[in-house]
């Protein structure tokens, strides 16, 4: 029996396509997917993104026992603010990719991957050495309005003053006089907020986002645009393009890796990782020849296989073949050629710089 | 859903319009609802053979591959060529602007295999049970 979030029967009335995701029954659409996509690219889309996980640290040793399981420097993760990063095993693979949000000196809420919600749980407790990690996944819902009119949209409803919450930064305030966490983060590469609110609260917190975005033009959006707009932006997808064999070195997230913060769970792997140096790369391509790359198809050099695709699609801002792929170091250059097999033959593919796509300058 | 009722129809969810010793093959309005945006399309040459049962083509929508099975066997007469730049097309119009082969058909009696649209109807809603 799938899990469904407090917004089930809303998606159901409003004629959603359902499909289970990681454990989850999700609306994968409700117009569909290219009309959402656009948008979220041009107006603004409502997600619910309930099947996320949050996993809490509190107390004295909250901060101390993070820093050693995150690959970030939480020590420059000021009250107020959001931080991406990664939680490693000892041998660098990658536990999920996660956003840490420190709602006060000593209060750290950890937004985890819903198929990763009780492997995060376990792994956090078990190695935070007695410090207080509480799951409270079924303590929240989440919704996303993720778009260039989402904050014209949002402010509507708060009175907190949008202009002063940054990208990557959040406050506590009433949306539609619901007590929520607004945080400017998202997985679509636009401008946008994440709500954290009470379960019981999110219907009446979704409906009023609707009926305030329509003048507008909000759609709600479902996991298949989450997917596509995600993927422009080359955003990686954990289960997808990494898992627990994959290291954030292999996976494009060094940025997230901070070797001189001091020591922290899967450290000494990554250093070894850096100086033997990768076997594999993530990269973004876009296909030359005809077709859609997909999770899991082979990568070809001369003839043989090399690599693998780990995301696909058509992407429907720039109408091309875009994906991302594990390839050997010596095809992981911008301009580095490759092909991909698809049913059989070989597509022409080439390493292009990331994202694929990105929003105008200014657009906040 | 649109089932029209002059055309034949598969379990794979392609319909046929036979039209004297030639069929019009196409995927149904279920079939492209199911399917969602459809972005890409891989058909077949003319002069190919196809045959009953087997895959000829495949249809890709923003999620999924799904491959296109031919109702009769026989050889290619003509393809849709425009869908190549517009599958969207399907979405819109499957059963008229949205076809995608016209086959010479080999052996007249393997359309007695195929649905009629109150058959077909049926298996669809046995299918979503």
């Amino acid at each position: 029996m799938p899990l469904r979030t407090p917004l089930y029967d809303v998606h159901v009335r409003a004629g959603a396509r359902l499909v289970e995701f990681a454990g989850w029954e999700m609306p994968v659409q409700y117009a569909g997917i290219l009309a959402e996509h656009e948008a979220v690219r041009t107006r603004a889309g409502l997600f619910d993104v309930s099947h996320m996980g949050e996993v809490v640290f509190r107390g004295p040793r909250a901060m101390e026992a993070l820093q050693r399981l995150f690959t970030n420097d939480l020590s420059r993760c000021a009250v107020g603010q959001a931080m991406y990063g990664c939680i490693c095993r000892e041998t660098g693979g990658i536990v999920d990719d996660v956003v840490a949000y420190r709602r006060a000196a000593d209060d750290v809420l950890v937004c985890v991957n819903a198929a990763n919600r009780t492997k995060d749980f376990e792994w956090l407790r078990d190695h935070a050495g007695g410090a207080e990690v509480a799951n409270e996944s079924d303590a929240w819902a989440q919704l996303a309005l993720q778009g260039p009119r989402a904050a014209a949209v949002l402010q509507k409803l708060t009175a907190l003053r949008l202009g002063s919450v940054g990208t990557y930064r959040f406050a506590s305030a009433e949306v539609a006089g619901i007590p929520c966490l607004v945080a400017r983060t998202g997985y679509t590469g636009e401008d946008g907020f994440e709500l954290f609110c009470a379960p019981d609260r999110a219907t009446r917190l979704w409906e009023a986002l609707l009926e305030a975005g329509a003048p507008e033009g909000v759609a709600p959006a479902g996991l298949g645009a989450r997917d596509s707009l995600r993927l422009e932006v080359a955003y990686r997808l954990y289960g997808s393009d990494m898992d627990d064999g994959a290291t954030p070195l292999e996976a494009g997230l060094a940025w997230v890796v901070k070797f001189d913060k001091g020591e922290f769970v899967g450290r000494e792997a990554l250093v070894r990782q850096r100086e033997g140096g990768l076997t594999r790369k993530l990269v973004g391509f876009t296909l030359t020849d005809p077709g859609i790359p997909r999770h899991g198809y082979p990568v070809l050099r001369d003839g043989k296989p090399a690599g693998v695709v780990t995301s696909g699609t058509k992407s429907p801002t720039l109408h091309l073949s875009i994906g991302l792929a594990y390839v050997p170091p010596a095809l992981a250059a911008e301009g580095s050629a490759f092909a991909v097999e698809i049913r059989g033959r070989a597509a022409a593919a080439r390493v292009v710089k990331t994202p694929f796509y990105q929003r105008k300058k200014g657009d906040t | 859903m649109n089932v029209p009722d002059d055309l034949k129809y598969t379990r794979e969810h392609e319909w046929c319009r036979v039209e004297g010793s030639r069929a019009l093959v196409g995927i149904t309005d279920h079939a492209q609802d199911q399917l969602g945006d459809i972005v890409y399309l891989e058909l077949p040459d003319v002069g190919d053979a196809v045959r009953k049962g087997e895959a000829f083509g495949v249809v890709e929508s923003t999620k999924a591959v799904s491959d296109i099975f031919a109702p009769v066997t026989g050889k290619v007469v003509e393809v849709n060529d425009p869908l190549s730049e517009s599958p969207e097309t399907i979405n819109e119009d499957p059963y008229e602007e949205g076809w995608l082969i016209r086959v010479e058909i080999s052996d007249p009696a393997e359309l007695g295999d195929l649905l009629d649209a109150a058959g077909y109807r049926k298996f669809v809603e046995d299918e979503a049970e």
